[in-house]
């Protein structure tokens, strides 16, 4: 049979290959956050005319309305997308009527405007979000596993697989941030715990045939019932992931401009969900059962046959 | 018979969620079923806006309740329908207009706090109150705790103290002057009156400040006790802006100062074209699915693609009846939680295969295969609840109203897949399953 369990540390290393990368841009660069979290304006036009002005010349007319640090960005032939820092709502009025008087008639599509004190405001209340999110699902499944020895162990294994997908996407979030000029704003923060829901659902699938294996197979070895009990749940957690994935993959492609950062941030989650609650989330449980951490750094020769 | 009760069930809520899914059905025992898009969507203005206060000061529920009828007043009077004013926290009230032809102007109205004060500039001259025409000043009004009036330096920064505000008037109207142009002649309410007239008996000689969102618009001196009631507020105004402005202290001045800390535009084209692709995006996602589950799981693949066609009809239907605004995170939502329905099947559906595997009949196999499944589909549903719980609080704090929609989309959509997962899929099942034997097409079940 597949033995999973045996090759767990293959296994955490891989999601290491993801997450340490990740963790080093994070650091390096920071997670370039969205309006939503920084504060400032954002407008986006479409010109009338057909094409839109260079992004030297858009520059320019917000330099005269006093806007220094403006990122420009071109949306199709006639769109630009301009951020800037905050404007009170009349200056925008100034600042379109200019805009028109230079370049012809403009649609704004978007405009947002967000005070930078509420960014950070929202900041602090998403970590807390987070936060309680994990806590209420880590009583949960103590609750629901309180019937399993060491119950909490349950709890904080699906933690550690939950908290390995947040790793996961604010790593790669921070990469695209770096390459692709993506921002963290509050869709992506919805996405986030969304992966963490869904993680602990995928995660619980697995756990709950262990909890039923645990009083079938009471007389196998823990490693062998927790690999027994993976494999068995195998096919449905593929299956499941594979239908979510058809239906973002679908929104990806198909879904608009707005959601599609959204939804490659969600794709990539629950790909990671399934993966930790595969691979990583009961293999934790054997390691917490064998307490392994004891022969970590003691030298091969004390380590079983294999 | 009893057994194709939960099948008659199932049929009956199919019958009827098609029934308010019909776009020609927008009302259903007075509830209006019409379905509501976001802002998003159909385009529209959003606004954060916030007690303009210092954070030490409290803020009542009273005021905020009384600033989010007057906002309400307001809008209505720009003759826009569907608007929606909410408060969100302590000190922050939503605003979302959809449909509106002119955004800025919509953002306009809504700012305007029109909290008109009378000040008292204390012993200030002529000259000096002149100077501050136009400006800027601090009052204390809506401060509380220590009010430190008297002992700052210039008279921009200083904290000057408010006698009496826009809520002691009874009305106000545009008033013709004689030499051209217009005033605006205000009416006090009678402790409006009683107040003015002390205040204006013990200061003749002194100067006054008419205060409008704390910019002073006059400053004239109190040439006698001003007695009845009555008085004008002088400036130079067309009989339009007079008009405004009348309009603006008749609706109400806030009982709180506002100010916008958020606003939020969308284009009419930018949301229809958002709706469209996803809506594409949604009906393709679910057609691979039923693909996927029919070729995989065969014939209980096809029963669950019924099962999963019913649960998007009732959750449509729900979203309807309760007046869910759909969103574009709302719809990813939806479709999201198209996939969580199916996992409750496939959770369902390999419990059955290893049951039918332990060699059982079929029907004890269906039976055995729900009640095996069922802890795992209890247990990770209940877990995406909880996180959408926590999403619809935050979102509701800050008015994101995106992240409200996208919870309250997979939460209902995670409780409705429950309930065609146990019931409708299962009870299509049974009755399948009295008419084929499994025994006879074993690969029909793919076991």
């Amino acid at each position: 049979m597949l033995d999973i369990v045996a090759k767990k540390y293959w296994f955490f290393g891989l999601s290491m290959l993801i997450i340490i990368p990740g963790l080093i841009f994070l650091i390096a660069f920071g997670l370039p956050l969205g309006l939503d979290f920084r504060g400032g304006s954002l407008l986006d036009l479409k010109f009338e005319s057909g094409t839109a002005p260079t992004a030297e010349e858009m520059r320019s007319v917000y330099l005269a309305q006093g806007f220094k640090d403006t990122v420009i960005q071109t949306s199709g032939k006639d769109g630009l997308i301009i951020r800037s820092e905050k404007m009170e709502d009349t200056k925008k009025v100034e600042l379109t009527a200019a805009i028109e008087s230079q370049f012809g008639k403009v649609t704004v599509n978007r405009y947002e405007n967000v005070d930078p004190a509420i960014g950070a405001e929202v900041v602090r209340q998403a970590g807390l979000a987070v936060a309680a999110a994990a806590i209420l699902i880590l009583v949960y499944i103590w609750f629901a596993f309180r019937g399993v020895p060491n119950a909490h162990r349950y709890g904080i294994s699906a933690i550690i697989a939950m908290l390995h997908d947040v790793l996961v996407i604010v790593g790669i979030e921070a990469m695209l941030g770096k390459f692709l000029g993506w921002e963290a704003d509050a869709l992506f923060l919805t996405a986030l715990l969304t992966v963490i829901g869904f993680s602990v659902h995928d995660t619980i699938v697995v756990f709950d045939r262990i909890r039923e294996n645990a009083i079938v197979y009471r007389r196998l070895p823990y490693a062998t019932m927790v690999n027994h009990s993976i494999v068995q749940t195998l096919d449905r957690s593929i299956n499941t992931q594979l239908t979510v994935m058809i239906t973002l993959l679908s929104l990806v492609l198909l879904g608009g401009t707005t959601t599609q950062h959204f939804v490659i941030i969600l794709l990539v989650g629950i790909f990671s969900g399934t993966y930790s609650s595969i691979f990583n989330a009961a293999s934790i449980l054997v390691v917490w059962e064998n307490k392994e951490w004891q022969t970590w750094f003691k030298r091969k020769a004390q380590e079983p046959a294999a | 018979m009893k057994k194709y009760l939960p099948l008659a069930v199932s049929l009956s809520v199919v019958i009827l969620a098609i029934y308010l899914n019909l776009p020609t059905v927008p009302w259903f025992f007075g509830v209006d079923v019409r379905t509501k898009l976001g802002l998003d969507l159909k385009g529209g203005v959003q606004a954060l806006l916030e007690a303009d206060l210092p954070a030490t000061s409290t803020v009542t529920s009273d005021q905020m309740v009384g600033a989010t009828k007057i906002i309400e007043n307001r809008i209505n009077g720009l003759g826009v329908s569907e608007a929606q004013v909410v408060r969100a926290g302590d000190r922050r009230i939503v605003v979302e207009i959809p449909d509106v032809a002119d955004p800025d102007k919509a953002l306009a109205t809504i700012r305007t706090t029109a909290l008109l004060e009378f000040v008292d500039l204390g012993a200030l001259s002529v000259q000096e109150a002149q100077l501050l025409e136009g400006q800027t000043i601090r009052t204390d009004f809506g401060l509380t705790g220590v009010i430190t009036g008297t002992d700052i330096v210039t008279p921009s920064m200083r904290t000057w103290h408010t006698i009496l505000t826009g809520k002691d008037l009874t009305s106000a109207a545009a008033q013709a002057k004689t030499a051209g142009g217009y005033d605006v002649a205000i009416t006090f309410s009678n402790e409006g009156a009683t107040a003015f007239a002390t205040y204006t008996g013990a200061n003749v000689g002194k100067v006054l400040a008419i205060v409008l969102d704390k910019k002073v618009i006059s400053a004239p001196t109190i040439s006698t006790k001003i007695d009845g009631g009555k008085g004008v507020i002088t400036g130079n105004y067309t009989l339009e802006s007079a008009n405004e402005f009348a309009v603006q202290l008749n609706s109400g001045s806030l009982p709180v100062p506002l100010k916008v800390v958020n606003s939020n535009v969308v284009g009419a084209t930018l949301g229809e074209d958002s709706l469209n692709k996803s809506l594409l995006a949604g009906a393709i996602g679910l057609a691979m699915v039923v693909l996927f589950m029919g070729l995989y799981y065969r014939l209980p693949g096809v029963v669950a693609d019924l099962a999963l066609v019913c649960y998007a009809l009732i959750s449509l239907a729900i979203f309807r009846v309760m007046g869910v605004t759909l969103t574009l995170p709302g719809i990813a939502g939806f479709i999201l939680s198209i996939g969580m329905a199916v996992d409750a099947n496939v959770l369902i559906f390999e419990r059955l295969k290893e049951e039918l595997r332990g060699g059982r009949s079929l029907n004890v196999a269906i039976d055995m295969a729900w009640s095996k499944a069922w802890p795992s589909i209890r247990d990770s549903n209940i877990s995406t609840l909880l996180t959408c719980l926590v999403l619809y609080i935050f979102g509701s704090t800050f008015g994101a109203t995106l992240v409200k929609g996208f919870s309250i989309t997979l939460a209902l959509g995670v409780i409705t897949s429950l309930f065609t997962a146990i019931f409708v899929t299962r009870s299509f099942l049974h009755v399948v399953l009295d008419n084929v034997k499994a025994s006879e097409n074993p690969s029909w079940f793919n076991a």
